[in-house]
């Protein structure tokens, strides 16, 4: 799948979008970890919770679960939270 | 389990403690300005008398530590995190020409139920004894603590401390701490003893251990807490940092929320060697310092801890205070400091000193700006202006 990566992760893809496979949006930032290594843990926290943060939205709808299946085809957008100062 | 009673002090076994030296010659130096939007290193000649700057490194971060490897002089490590993202430890092997990541960072271990706790941000950083190359100490929001053997490539944590529920239940809870995160801060390894381990947790105390970190016991006896709370409850003591003394290191300072402390050891109990500041400054703050090489000679950077603790400086003047005979008298020291409207303050890891004699200070404010004194504290110069929040200044001799 294609993933749309935030400006403040693009220090490790160096690209907007990159691919990614997994069944699971937790696979996908698996595989994504392993071609741009520490990326993940930026984004997921030692328990395996997305940062507070971090958003992810796939077909539209804000994910929070690390476990939501990804259906083939299906984009994966990972944003920042508009907040912060 | 952490140990409940009290161990005895570490009996030096590998090294002998350092003699107090004469100051070596002096030699080019590199500040790490740690700010709340990036690092910036800037680099001194031999007589401290021009800086050129380097930075900023990791702009956008929150960096609130930074320091060089002082067994290979040229490794730095720089804690730092995003307010979007997870925390990380950047890694340079060449004075900040080329940073790499961590490949493991300071974390927590994974709770079954996926509801352990998790690092907000690593705060301190402090490199391992003389004689165990490449190995660091760090200490996290909330409070943890980690060490790496492979200079700070990967970190692994100490059960003993953060997996314990009697320290769990000491670090209190996030109310419990400071305004941005209780911290696990000042590890402090002793010269003499590898095994010799010190930490001070905001909240939580002061901890020794003399086994490496297996077993840790509280040091807080003559601590004092906030009027009203009992001293007895590791939870309500707030030490802001402790240093130990090179030429002694048997002699600790400490800046706590309620004064500041000095230990002697074999002594197991602080003496609030503060009690001699002025009243109309008190004793409150949060950084000291201590001399490289006379342990009866320390600094501080007294803030206003009244009412709701406006953590500016006293009346709007900021000043120093040195003693030089342990703690009995105090004399400020704001020589070339603004003397009126000046509401900027210091954080606890934004003043250090380096080796050369007389000791050069170096201080970091609130307000961005940096400044030095190359006589201990007699007369200040700023060096730098409209940096952003300063969080941490350490100094080092470059080979």
């Amino acid at each position: 799948m294609r993933v749309l990566i935030p400006s403040s992760l693009r220090s490790y893809t160096k690209a907007m979008y990159v691919e990614a496979t997994g069944a699971t949006l937790g696979e996908a930032l698996a595989d994504l970890d392993r071609r741009y290594p520490g990326l993940r843990f930026r984004m997921v926290d030692e328990q395996g919770s997305l940062r507070p943060h971090m958003r992810v939205f796939i077909g539209g709808l804000a994910i929070h679960s690390l476990a939501h299946a990804l259906r083939p085809g299906e984009d994966v957008n990972i944003v920042q939270a508009l907040s912060g100062g | 389990m952490a140990s409940r009673t009290p161990t005895p002090r570490a009996t030096p076994k590998t090294t002998p403690a350092p003699a107090a030296k004469r100051a070596p010659g002096p030699r080019p130096l590199v500040l790490m300005v740690a700010t709340r939007k990036g690092a910036w290193l800037f680099h001194g000649d031999a007589k401290r008398k021009t800086w050129r700057v380097d930075g900023p490194h990791f702009l956008g971060h929150t960096v609130s530590h930074m320091r060089l490897d002082p067994r290979d002089g040229r490794t730095l490590l720089a804690a730092a995190k995003t307010g979007h993202l997870g925390p990380t430890v950047f890694r340079s092997t060449n004075l900040g020409k080329t940073w790499k990541e961590a490949a493991q960072p300071p974390a927590f271990t994974k709770a079954a139920d996926g509801k352990g706790r998790t690092v907000d941000h690593t705060f301190w950083l402090t490199p391992g004894h003389a004689s165990e190359k490449g190995s660091w100490y760090a200490g996290t929001s909330p409070q943890g603590l980690f060490r790496s053997d492979d200079g700070g490539d990967r970190w692994t944590p100490f059960p003993s401390i953060n997996d314990d529920p009697q320290y769990i239940e000491w670090m209190g809870s996030a109310q419990d701490g400071t305004p941005d995160g209780p911290k696990l801060h000042s590890i402090i390894v002793d010269p003499r003893d590898p095994k010799h381990l010190y930490f001070a947790m905001s909240s939580g105390g002061v901890h020794e251990s003399t086994d490496g970190g297996q077993r840790w016991a509280p040091l807080v006896k003559g601590l004092q807490v906030v009027e009203g709370f009992d001293p007895n409850t590791l939870t309500f003591h707030d030490p802001h940092v402790v240093q130990i003394c090179p030429s002694n290191p048997d002699r600790l300072y400490q800046q706590n929320h309620c004064g500041i402390y000095r230990i002697d050891r074999p002594g197991d109990t602080w003496q609030r060697v503060g009690a001699k500041m002025p009243k109309r400054v008190g004793d409150v703050g949060f950084p000291v310092v201590v001399h490289p090489r006379d342990a009866d000679v320390a600094w501080v950077f007294p803030m206003d801890g009244t009412n709701v603790w406006p953590r500016t400086s006293p009346q709007g003047i900021p000043a120093a205070y040195g003693t030089r005979n342990g703690g009995k008298t105090w004399q400020r020291l704001n020589g070339g400091m603004p003397e009126s409207q000046a509401w900027w303050t210091v954080k606890r890891q934004a003043m250090t000193g380096d080796a050369q004699d007389p000791v050069g200070l170096y201080f970091g404010t609130t307000s961005g700006e940096l400044w030095m004194s190359r006589d201990e504290g007699a007369r200040w110069s700023c060096i730098a202006q409209h940096l952003p929040e300063i969080y941490a200044v350490e100094v080092a001799e470059l080979a």
